[in-house]
This record gives structure tokens, C-alpha cells and sequence, in this order.
């Protein structure tokens, strides 16, 4: 990351990276609920409406199915589009369209059509928002052939992937972290785009590899500092997108380490995290001084209760506790 | 407006050229019918057949360049929009020379290069994908308009209903066209809703609805042609609600007798797009000889079709992964 620039939030480096592409690219429309004036729920297209206008900052009622399909077919047409659905549990309602017309047009269509199309929407528990606001399926989202996915973890990376989104021919989701908005950090003046497949090495280590993805990567960052003082040394590693992903960068790690965790806040069955762990075995089997582990969510729905949705979550408590286990755990030497 | 004063508004050219298109698709969906009955092409078919004046009565009035969104029974929407009966032929073989190369199928063709922007496997999809292509033509200010075919089936659907109505608000040139022939799959439309007056719903979007005789090639034309010069100038959409009946089953497969009558499907007969728009061009003084001519000339089109669409090669296998982004 850039040492230079200014400090802004994860929210206005979205804002930022809309600007500039909207002012590059004068075809793009972007197609959501409470997005115009009001600037979005999450302050995510804040100030935007002053300068693009109605034009190309489509408010509409609630209707994520009309909303989601009529930025397909409008990307399908020739016109650039980023439908916002706000919180991703509402794409649920579009998911036909994303799935089956977004997704499979390219190919459907023998590579005639392409749908430039953003999904953007924000996943995760936030402030105990209980089951219908808090889902993390991205999973899905990355089992869809067409599909790209993208899971921004900083403000940085939020901008640089947004804008690359923004020049992608072709559908991509990208789906921030609710509880992320406010987080701060640094951001060049100067513009850059972030490549998709390109992990970040969040931090170095040699004893063993954590992957964690959006909010989960702030808290295997604390964990690696707590595991350091106990002389425990953790590299960090976030594929920032998972559809596609950098392979070669998590697999050398791994090689290097001998040693795999998964920090997920989506549940592990049939998960992103499971898929890691696949990946370790096909290509690391002979490293891997201990068998890989999945920290992830409770397969349950995210309760109300605060005390029932730490329970369910990772913490870098359970993060460290488990690292620890593991670390004692490993027969094998090298 | 009766029959007789429509037909004098439209030359007897014009008509000659819907006569022949209409028995185009029909004898192209019968020829369709047969080639799967044997066995010859994959997949699943649904076939347009009594269908036919609807597509080439709104088509007719499209440039190259306006769109159309169709259905899983679009072949006809397809050759009415100028796609080459070859292709579409080759398509339904899965042969590379297919509008998708193969990859699509029936339900999965498209043909951008013709502005049409495909048929559709999921009932109800592509009302809100014609509604967005619309506002893309709107913002890019063309005089662009795109028509979306659909069902009765489809406009049950929550799709329906929230794309009509973006499509109302934001007066976009689009023409939603119902092809209410009163059978979604088995399930008859005075079962599945209270309201079998499709046009009727537009008023429930402030936007104009209008029922039209969908067996009469002209009766659509006359429809359509308002609606698009609407859309053109900016006047908003149109909800056209088009009656027709599929003489065949829901697809090939489907006797579609479990849930019709067989006097049902007679009577429907007796309303038939090929021999209707026959009898004006005989009334308009046409000569058999003539209408012989062209009938021949159509079954040595599908032939041709057929013998391009048969002889062209199938994909190469290591193809597979090509074109997923």
C-alpha cells in the first residue's frame, strides 16, 4: 500500500472511485434505492447527485428484481451500469437475474453480449441487525460460472477495485463490509487501480499462513500481533478477490509456512474457506506440516442477541486459541 | 375500427411480404417439429406454431438497430427480426454455426448483430432486461426503441410487475407485448389470475393498454405501428396485449390436450394467422398462381436452412471454456 495520500473512510473511497469513473466514463448509470439525494444508506454515493444528477443516479422504490434486471439489460444494451442493493441480503430478490442472465450472457451468447454490470452490495453482521441483514454469500456468488467477486477489506482497496470493476466487460460483484463504512484508512491522491486475481501480503511470517477475506482480515491482523508476542509468526493474506484468485500467492505461503488458516465469516459448509483448504491439500500435500483449518461462522442464522452473535462469529480470541492448538498440534517436520 | 377499413390502409406489397413471412415461421416451427420428433436435435423445443402474426405484425415495423427481448418460444421472434433461418436452425442443432455458436440452444439465442437480444429460458426475465436496454437507448438519445415479447404466464410474475412499472415512470421507449394465449405451461389463465385483461393492468402503471386480435397479422401491425412511432417520440411505453393461441403442445413432448379441449384447439383453428392473412391478399385480388409461387419460394427457404444448418460442423469439444467472461 501507498504511504502516501490522505486518510479517508472505506464509505468515501467508494464515492471517490465512482467519481472518477463516472467522469472518465460518461455512459455510466448507477440504479438503486435511496441512492440520489439522499446519498445512501451507508453514505455510499454521498454527493454524488449534485454532480451526475437523475439522469445517472436512478433512485427507485423498492424493487431490487425490476432494479437489478433493468441494469443488466441496460449494460447488455451498451450502457455501463452499477445497480446498488444496498445490503447484499437484498439481491437475494434479484438473484435470477444475476445469476442467470448477468452470469451466463457472455457465454449464452457466444461472447456477442457482454453485461458490464456492478452488483455492489454490503454483507455482514453489523450493530446486531439479526438474520435478514447480516448474511455473508459470497460463496454463491463465487460457485457462479461469469461471475467475478471482489471483497474489499480497506478503503484502499475498496477504491482500486471498484474502479477496476468499473472497466470489467464483464458482470462483477462488489460486495463491501457493512460494518466497514466508517473504518479509515490511506488513500493516494493520485489514481491507481488494483488488477483483480492480486492478493495483499497484509503481513509477513513464517510459521503459518492466515487467509481471511473483507472484516475478517482486521481481526487476523490482531491475532497475528497477539500470536507474535507468544513468538508465533503469522503471514496475513487477503485474496481481495476470490472469482478470480490469486492462487500462486496463497500456495507459496502455504509451502513456505506449512501450516493453513481459514478466517471466514460465512459458515464453513460447502464455503470460499473449504475451497482454500481444497487447495492446499491439490497443491501443498507434502508441505503441510498439520491438517488446514477453517475458523469460521456457526452454520446458524445471525442471531439478535449480542451475546448469541459473538458466540457465532470468529474473535480473535477464538482466532489466537486456535492457532495456538494448531501450532501444538503439528507433527510433522519438514 | 373494422377489418375492412384497416385493410385499405395497408398496401397489398406490405401484405404480401407478411403473408410469406408469417408462413415462414410456421412451416420453419412444423419443420422444427419434425427434426425433433426424430430425434435429430437436442434439448427441449417450444414451438410458436399459431403464434406467428403476433411476431411479424410488431417486427415489422423495427430498424436492425431496435431490439428485441423474446421468450422460450422465440424462434419466431427471431426469424421476425431479420435472423436468418439457418442460423436459427443451427442454433437448435447446437451447431457452430449458430447464433450462440452452439451454446445457447432454444432457449439461449441471441443475435445482437440482427438486435435480437435473445430468447429466454426463465419466464418473466427479460420484461426487466428489455426495460433497462430502453433506458440505455433513452440516455444515448437515439430513436431506439426495444420490444419485449411475453406470455400470460409471465405476467403473474413479480418481474412483470416491477419492470412495467420502472418502464412507466421513467417513459422509457419500450413496447411490452403480451402473447396472452391463455395457457401458462397447463395452467389456464382464468385459474391462475382474476384480472385476464392484460391490457387492462396497464392502467394500474398510468400507462396506455390495448387489446388487439393477435391471428390478424394486420390487426397487430396496426397496434404495434402506434406504439413504436409512440415510443419513438417519446411518448413512453405501450402494453400490448396480443390473443392468440400455440395450436401444439407446451413443448414438443406435450400433447396439450390434458388440459384443453380438442374443440378448444379446433375452434382456435378455424382463427389461423397463415389462412386469415391468406384470405385478405385473395380479397385484395392476389391470383392462387401468385400465392402458390410464394408458398414455394417460403419451402425452399426452410430447406436451404436446413440443409446449412445440417451440414455445419459441431463445436470442437476443446471449445468448452471459451467465452464464460
Amino acid at each position: 500500500m501507498s504511504e502516501q495520500g490522505r486518510v479517508i473512510t472505506y464509505a468515501d473511497a467508494g464515492v471517490e472511485a465512482l467519481r472518477e469513473e463516472m467522469r472518465r466514463d460518461g455512459s455510466i448509470v448507477y440504479i438503486g434505492q435511496g441512492i440520489g439525494p439522499r446519498g445512501g444508506n451507508f453514505r455510499q454515493t454521498r454527493g454524488l447527485w449534485k454532480e451526475f444528477g437523475e439522469d445517472r443516479l436512478r433512485d427507485t422504490g423498492i424493487c431490487e428484481l425490476g432494479a437489478t434486471g433493468a441494469a443488466i439489460g441496460a449494460a447488455m444494451a451498451g450502457t455501463r451500469t452499477v445497480v446498488d442493493e444496498v445490503f447484499l441480503d437484498f439481491a437475494l430478490e434479484a438473484i435470477t437475474q444475476i445469476v442467470q442472465q448477468a452470469a451466463n450472457i457472455s457465454y449464452m451468447s457466444n461472447g456477442k453480449i457482454k453485461a458490464p454490470v456492478v452488483i455492489r452490495g454490503a454483507m455482514g453482521a453489523v450493530r446486531n441487525a439479526g438474520a435478514h441483514h447480516s448474511h455473508t454469500f459470497y460463496n454463491w456468488f463465487a460457485n457462479t460460472p461469469g461471475l467475478k467477486v471482489v471483497l474489499p477489506s480497506t478503503p484502499y482497496d475498496l477504491k482500486g477495485l471498484f474502479k477496476t470493476a468499473l472497466r470489467d466487460p464483464g458482470p462483477v460483484a462488489v460486495i463491501e463490509h457493512k460494518s466497514l463504512y466508517n473504518a479509515k484508512g490511506v488513500v493516494p491522491e493520485e489514481e491507481y487501480l488494483i488488477p483483480f486475481g492480486e492478493a495483499r501480503i497484509v503481513r509477513e511470517g513464517k510459521d503459518l499462513t492466515i487467509v481471511a477475506m473483507s472484516r475478517m482480515v482486521s481481526l487476523a491482523e490482531k491475532a497475528a500481533g497477539v500470536l507474535a508476542e507468544q513468538d508465533i509468526s503469522a503471514e496475513v493474506i487477503d485474496p481481495r478477490s476470490i472469482m478470480p484468485l490469486d492462487r500462486q500467492t496463497i500456495t507459496d505461503s502455504i509451502k513456505k509456512t506449512g501450516r493453513l488458516v481459514v478466517i471466514d465469516e460465512s459458515p464453513s459448509y460447502c464455503s470460499f474457506a473449504g475451497e482454500l483448504l481444497a487447495i492446499a491439500v491439490e497443491n501443498c500435500f507434502n508441505e503441510l506440516r498439520v491438517t488446514p483449518k477453517r475458523i469460521c461462522s456457526l452454520a446458524v442464522p445471525n442471531p439478535f442477541s449480542p451475546v448469541l452473535e459473538n458466540q457465532m462469529i470468529p474473535t480473535v480470541e477464538r482466532i489466537v486459541r486456535e492457532v495456538q492448538d494448531m501450532m501444538k498440534d503439528s507433527r510433522r517436520e519438514r | 375500427m373494422s377489418e375492412r377499413v384497416i385493410a385499405e390502409q395497408i398496401s397489398q406489397e406490405l401484405l404480401f411480404a407478411y403473408y410469406k413471412k408469417v408462413l415462414e415461421l410456421r412451416l420453419f416451427e412444423l419443420k422444427v417439429q419434425e427434426l425433433y420428433r426424430n430425434g435429430r436435435l437436442p434439448g427441449f423445443v417450444h414451438l410458436y406454431v399459431g403464434e406467428e402474426a403476433v411476431a411479424v405484425g410488431v417486427c415489422a415495423h423495427l430498424e436492425i438497430s431496435d431490439l428485441v427481448f423474446s421468450t422460450h418460444r422465440g424462434h419466431g421472434h427471431a426469424l421476425a427480426k431479420g435472423v436468418p433461418a439457418g442460423i436459427v436452425l443451427a442454433e437448435l442443432w447446437g451447431k457452430v454455426t449458430g447464433s450462440s455458436g452452439g451454446r445457447g440452444g432454444s432457449m439461449h439465442m441471441y443475435a445482437p448483430e440482427y438486435g435480437f437480444m435473445g430468447t429466454n429460458g426463465i419466464v418473466g426475465a427479460p420484461i426487466p432486461l428489455a426495460t433497462g436496454a430502453a433506458l440505455s437507448a433513452q440516455l444515448k438519445k437515439k430513436s431506439q426503441v426495444v420490444v419485449c415479447f411475453f406470455g400470460d404466464g409471465a405476467v403473474n410474475s413479480g418481474s412483470f410487475h416491477e419492470a412495467v412499472n420502472l418502464g412507466a415512470v421513467w417513459n422509457l421507449p419500450v413496447i411490452y407485448v403480451c402473447e396472452n394465449n391463455l395457457y401458462a405451461t397447463e395452467m389456464a389463465f382464468q385459474r391462475a389470475t382474476r384480472n385476464t385483461s392484460v391490457a387492462s393492468r396497464a392502467a394500474a402503471y398510468g400507462m396506455l393498454g390495448v387489446a388487439v386480435d393477435g391471428q390478424d397479422v394486420v390487426a397487430v401491425h396496426e397496434a404495434a405501428q402506434a406504439a413504436i412511432q409512440r415510443a419513438r417520440h417519446d411518448g413512453g411505453p405501450t402494453l400490448i396485449e396480443c390473443k392468440t393461441y400455440r395450436y401444439v403442445g407446451h413443448h414438443e413432448g406435450d400433447p396439450g390436450t390434458d388440459y384443453r379441449t380438442r374443440e378448444e384447439v379446433q375452434q382456435w383453428k378455424q382463427k389461423d394467422p397463415v389462412k386469415i392473412a391468406r384470405q385478405r391478399l385473395r380479397d385484395a385480388g392476389m391470383d392462387e398462381a401468385t400465392l402458390q409461387a410464394a408458398d414455394q419460394e417460403v419451402e425452399q427457404q426452410i430447406d436451404k436452412a436446413v440443409e446449412f444448418a445440417e451440414s455445419s460442423p459441431e463445436p470442437s469439444a476443446d471449445s468448452v471454456n471459451e467465452h464464460v467472461f
